[in-house]
């Protein structure tokens, strides 16, 4: 069983159709990637799955739990607040620009959710929390504030704060787009060490070197629909036009 | 030496009745605040309602207490019931009427500043919450509006400062508060003292609102 099975997902925004009938599958503690140019519908593809926004049309589904389906004019239907609300503690997202909450210190920033959220307690979510900022190399900041935090640092701390929630999927949109190259590095590091904790990862990405070493299968999207799948070596090796044409610089890296 | 003697009793009678109308003044302020700040956030939430019926009817509300005066307000207020429905009130519904008039008008001040404070709130802080797993009212109360608070104070300090000066306006309907007391001592008299000695109360008054306003600025300076 898929643990989230998109299909036929079409959404507009007005006249612009952004995303024109894509079907995506994730599977248990696969690590998928998404790569293609700037308005391809990446992250609408992915503030879909996240409902963030809804689809026009289209299938979504979280291991076997129904989110949305097509009614007979091939609308999607969502289902019910109750189910929705279940569904959230599956996945996870880390933002571009992190959206850590200002006003609570970063310990706060990764164990409220946990506290208020999942009703656990105050003692056991600080524990988790205290791990994960270990495991961000963020122990030491504990007590800080966002504001006081490198923006690699937020984006770690922002990691953190999804991973205690304890989700199933995690889905990154251009996590590291805000950051400049140094800081890059240091959240592609810790986004890497994720790998041995077996969760799904979905990654929205322009780190092609990144995307290719991390992920089990690379997507590449142009133009709302997708044009390649597989493989990172099958992808990035693919003789396809467009992929060659938006590939071009990196080719020489990669 | 008598003559200073007489001044000074003067002086301290003025003090004592415009410190009996002061405590007055500072019913009429604490109320209003009391009232009119909860009331602003719930007439916040109705003008930016996605139900056009109860955002255009706050709009409306909002339009007229800004547009016109308060003192026009009260009158209102005050002799509505006996001209519009032939009500004869009690003398004691003056009080109760400069309650309302300023309640009435605070909140449709406050209710902009909340709503202003609301929507400079990026979208990603809702967006963020929304993921989590907080639910709507975990995200407006734990998440936004301590943020909007931050963002607002400077605001709501220039509105509180007004209310001390605008509880004068309680004068227009005859409540007794410090600035009827001072126009009334000042014609007894014939003389301007009581109305210099209200103007410093006033000041210091205000001066106390700005100070606390400013440690509770500086209180929420932990974070940007």
């Amino acid at each position: 069983m898929n643990l989230l099975e998109m299909k036929n997902v079409k959404k507009s925004f007005g006249d612009l159709q952004v995303l024109r009938d894509i079907s995506i599958e994730v599977g248990d503690g696969e690590i998928v990637s998404i790569i293609g140019p700037s308005g391809s519908g990446k992250s609408t593809l992915l503030r879909c799955a996240t409902l963030l926004e809804t689809m026009d049309s289209g299938i979504l589904k979280y291991e076997d739990t129904v989110i949305a389906k097509n009614n007979a004019d091939g609308k999607s239907v969502y289902a019910d607040k109750k189910t929705i609300k279940q569904v959230k503690s599956v996945y996870g997202l880390v933002f571009q620009q992190f959206n850590l909450f200002p006003h609570w210190n970063v310990l706060r920033n990764v164990s409220d959710a946990v506290i208020n959220v999942q009703k656990k307690s105050k003692t056991e979510a600080e524990k988790t929390g205290k791990e994960l900022l270990d495991k961000m190399g963020l122990l030491d900041k504990a007590d800080y504030y966002p504001f006081q935090l490198s923006g690699g640092q937020q984006q770690r701390v922002a990691i953190a704060r999804a991973l205690a929630l304890n989700p199933k999927v995690l889905f990154f949109d251009e996590p590291t787009s805000a950051l400049d190259p140094e800081l890059t590095g240091e959240v592609l590091k810790v986004i890497k060490s994720l790998k041995d904790l077996h969760i799904a990862m979905v990654i929205v990405t322009h780190e092609m070197a990144f995307a290719r070493d991390i992920s089990d299968k690379v997507i590449f999207m142009a133009d709302g629909v997708i044009v390649e799948q597989g493989s990172a070596d099958e992808v990035f090796s693919s003789e396809n036009e467009r992929m060659q044409l938006f590939l071009g610089r990196y080719k020489d890296i990669l | 030496m008598t003559q200073t003697g007489g001044l000074t009793v003067a002086l301290s009678q003025i003090v004592i009745q415009l410190l009996e109308g002061l405590g007055v003044s500072v019913q009429i302020f604490a109320i209003t605040l009391l009232f009119s700040l909860p009331l602003g956030l719930v007439i916040a939430f109705g003008r930016m309602s996605k139900n056009g019926t109860i955002s255009g009817l706050t709009k409306v509300y909002i339009s007229i207490m800004r547009g016109t005066p308060l003192m026009l307000q009260l009158f209102v207020v005050y002799y509505g019931p006996y001209y519009l429905f032939n009500l004869k009130l009690n003398p004691t519904y003056r009080n109760s009427a400069v309650y309302i008039g300023f309640i009435i008008n605070y909140a449709a001040y406050f209710a902009e500043i909340y709503r202003s404070g609301i929507q400079s709130m990026p979208v990603g802080q809702y967006e963020a919450a929304d993921i989590l797993g907080y639910s709507r009212a975990q995200t407006f109360f734990r998440i936004i509006l301590p943020q909007v608070i931050k963002r607002i104070l400077p605001s709501v300090t220039n509105e509180v400062i007004t209310l001390v000066k605008d509880t004068s306006l309680a004068f227009s309907i005859s409540v007794m508060e410090m600035f009827t007391k001072a126009k009334a001592l000042s014609s007894s008299q014939t003389s301007m003292t009581p109305l210099i000695v209200a103007g410093v109360f006033y000041y210091v008054f205000n001066f106390i609102v700005a100070l606390i306003m400013d440690k509770a600025e500086k209180k929420l300076d932990y974070y940007k």
